[in-house]
Formats: C-alpha cells, structure tokens, sequence
C-alpha cells in the first residue's frame, strides 16, 4: 500500500518536472479555483490603495504618451473600428486569484479561462513588467508559468542594441532579480540597462519592459554573459494582469515548423 | 466512532484550507513557509485500520498539491511519514506505546516535542529534495528544510497545546 501510493506521488512529481505535462494537479480546476477566488475576494480589499495608486500611475504615463505624441499624426488617423481592426495582438485583463513565489516552482492562477478564449502559452504582463505564461487553463480559470519558476525560458533582449538571450530564473536569488543568459560577449551591457522582451518569440511582443541590469559577469566558457536582471514588477505584489494573445502565433508557427503539420 | 470519523473529517478539510489559504502565503523572510496540515498525520487516532491511515495522509497530501501546484511532492512526504510513523512513536514514547493506551492529550509534552521533530524534519527533507529535484542545490534544500522545519515544529506543539487543553 504504502509502496503503491509512493510511486503514484513520485510519478505526479515526475510528471510535474516536465514541461506542459501536469494536466491533472493544477489549481485552475474548478474546486480550488472557486476557493481561491472566494478568498481573494476578501483579501483584495485590504489591497485596493496599492492598487489604486498602481493603475493611477499607468492612466497618469498612458495620458502623457497620448499629450506628447506628435499631434498631427495623432488628429489624421482616421478612425479605426474595433471590430475590423487587424491588430496582431489582442489583450484582455484578468485578476490574479492566487499568487505564489516562495517556492522553486511557482506558479500564479488568473480568474479567466477557456470561456474567456484564454488559451495555453499567452503571455501575461501587467503595465510594469512581465508577470510569465499561460500554461493550463480550465472553463473558468488559468494557471500562469510564472518568470519565477525554475522551468520559464523567456525570450528577452537589451534595449540599447539587439542582442538577444533567454531569461530563466535559478531559484534561490529572491523575488526580486531573475537571470538573463547567453548574451553574446560582444553586447555592450552595462549596470543600470533596461532589458526588454525580444521580438522572437511568438508570446510576447517586442518591447515589453522586464527589469534593469544589477550586475553581470563571463560564462565559465568565456563565450557569454550571464546577468543579473532587477524586475520591475513587484512579484510579490500582483492584482490587475494583461493577457496577450499574439493572433498571428498560428501561423508563424506552421511557417517554422512545416514538417509537424 | 462516528464522532470520530466527524471529528477527523473536519480536520482534514480546515487544516488543508487553513494550509493553502494563510500559512502557504506567509513567506517569512522572503521564502520560508511553515507545513502544519501534517497535524492531521501526527495526531491520527494510534489504533486504527493502517491501511486507511496511508491511504488518508496520502489524499491530505494530494490535495494540498493540488492548491500549491506542485504535483505530487506533498503526496510522497505525507505517505512516507505515515508509513514510518509507528517506529517513531515507539522511539518518542516507548512504553506507553507498547500497551496501545497512549493518548495525545495526555502524553508528556517533551515527548510529543520529539515525536512531532523528527516527523516534521523527515517530512521537509522529502518535500524540498523532490520539489527542488537537483542534487547540485542540495545546500538549498537542507537550508529551506532546516529553517522550515524549526517553524513548522513550532507552529505545531502551539496549536496542539491549544486544542488539547479544551478536550481534556
């Protein structure tokens, strides 16, 4: 008996190390995203000021992007219909239910799902920084791979030039500095740099801010830098979160890999 | 009989809430978080059918998985203390153990003290080597392990304290 249980809870922790795998044991099913979400509900109230003050921040710079945009440019764009407006990217809100980033592996449960057209692998930011990538959804609800999970790879750049390196995270630096890899020795990186998210991926599009350079040095190999990115997003503190859909990912997929359809 | 299974019914589903909901969210000093759902290990009633002992520690721990996302860590940690659990009773409490009489509520507290230490420490151990699952951490591990352990064997004796004291 005992033996038997083991092995099903090893084989669980097994399947869980494997990306996309962890189908049955998430928190976006039904049963605890219901309890989750009865909780936030209560504990959201003792957040609202940050919060209030979080969005009146971005209202106060998306207002002075709109006043210090180039005016004529602004008056002449004739009026886009919503509706028939060829965007690539699509963006919904969502609200955060439940939020972990103690662990190695952790992750963030969002309240939209499949009835929202929530689909696995958008990516999910809020207007400070990424926040990482659907990666199980429910009717109802959505688990988010977040950048502090040992398993994220996120496709990320400097700002300054076009160097690009995959973001991981080595799971004992904190909530605060994720790791950013494989930039090439040549990249002019310097403290104090903004690290963007890059163009290549299909998740996200290019020049989402991350965080800034805290310190960085040479690969044991010589070949590449590995640097210490400051977040930021305050990890710890997360309510209001936009998910991104990227309506060409489809078909950017089916060009780069022909041979899998 | 019933009133026991009433009893550890209700035990079960507030000690998993209370765990999901409050203690997987304390996070003292950036990332450490107490476990006491395993009271409901620690303190099953001794003579009883084992079989549905493992069984019960294994869904405690299945569901606390389920909440905290982390696939079956917290399943393997529950079924393998509930499995070495009577040689560590025999250890913590020895004779009394022997004659099948032993009562939590009236045990020495020093007793339960050690007996709830090495359960917990085991406990931890198994839970942060398989959620970490890479050997070149292990000073990560036996950290978070040490650490939580100390918090979580806190936690416990103080909230065996205050509840025994209203049974007796």
């Amino acid at each position: 008996m005992f033996l038997l249980l083991f092995v099903i809870s090893l084989g669980l922790t097994i399947q869980s190390h494997s990306y996309h795998k962890s189908k049955f044991i998430n928190s976006a099913n039904f049963l605890t995203g219901g309890i989750y979400e009865g909780a936030s509900g209560i504990s959201n109230y003792f957040d609202l000021d940050d919060q209030n003050e979080i969005l009146v921040e971005e209202n106060n710079r998306l207002r002075s992007q709109i006043f210090n945009s180039n005016d004529s440019v602004a008056m002449e764009t004739p009026f886009v219909d919503s509706l028939s407006y060829a965007g690539r990217y699509k963006i919904q809100t969502a609200k955060i239910i439940n939020n972990n980033y103690a662990s190695t592996k952790n992750y963030l449960t969002i309240n939209k799902g499949e009835r929202d057209s929530i689909k696995e692998d958008l990516g999910v930011i809020t207007s400070k920084g990424i926040v990482g990538i659907i990666d199980n959804t429910s009717n109802g609800y959505a688990r988010v791979l977040s950048i502090l999970n040992t398993k994220s790879r996120i496709n990320a750049q400097l700002k300054s030039s076009n160097h690009i390196g995959s973001l991981k995270w080595d799971g004992n630096s904190g909530s605060t500095t994720v790791q950013l890899t494989d930039i090439s020795k040549f990249a002019p990186v310097k403290i104090g740099d903004t690290i963007i998210t890059g163009g290549q991926s299909t998740i996200f599009p290019k020049g989402i801010h991350i965080g800034t350079i805290d310190l960085f040095d040479l690969d044991i190999s010589g070949d590449t830098y590995t640097i210490q990115v400051k977040l930021f997003n305050d990890m710890t503190n997360l309510s209001h979160v936009y998910v991104i859909e990227n309506l060409d990912s489809q078909e950017i997929k089916l060009l780069e890999n022909p041979i899998d359809e | 009989m019933n009133s026991f299974n009433v009893n550890s019914i209700f035990r079960f589903v507030t000690l998993i809430l209370i765990q999901v909901l409050i203690f997987n969210n304390i996070n003292f000093m950036g990332s450490i978080n107490p476990y006491p759902y395993i009271l409901f290990v620690l303190l099953f009633p001794i003579n009883n059918n084992r079989t549905l002992f493992i069984f019960l520690s294994f869904m405690l721990g299945l569901f606390v998985d389920i909440f905290s996302n982390s696939g079956g860590v917290h399943a393997a940690a529950c079924v393998t203390i509930a499995f070495i659990r009577p040689p560590v009773l025999k250890f913590a409490f020895g004779m009394i153990y022997e004659h099948q009489t032993i009562k939590f509520n009236n045990t020495e507290f020093g007793n339960r003290v050690i007996y709830f230490s090495i359960l917990i420490f085991i406990h931890h151990l198994i839970l942060f080597s398989l959620e970490i699952f890479n050997i070149s951490n292990i000073i990560l591990v036996a950290q978070k392990t040490l650490f939580s352990s100390i918090f979580t064997i806190i936690l416990c004796a103080l909230i065996s304290i205050l509840f025994s004291n209203k049974q007796r």
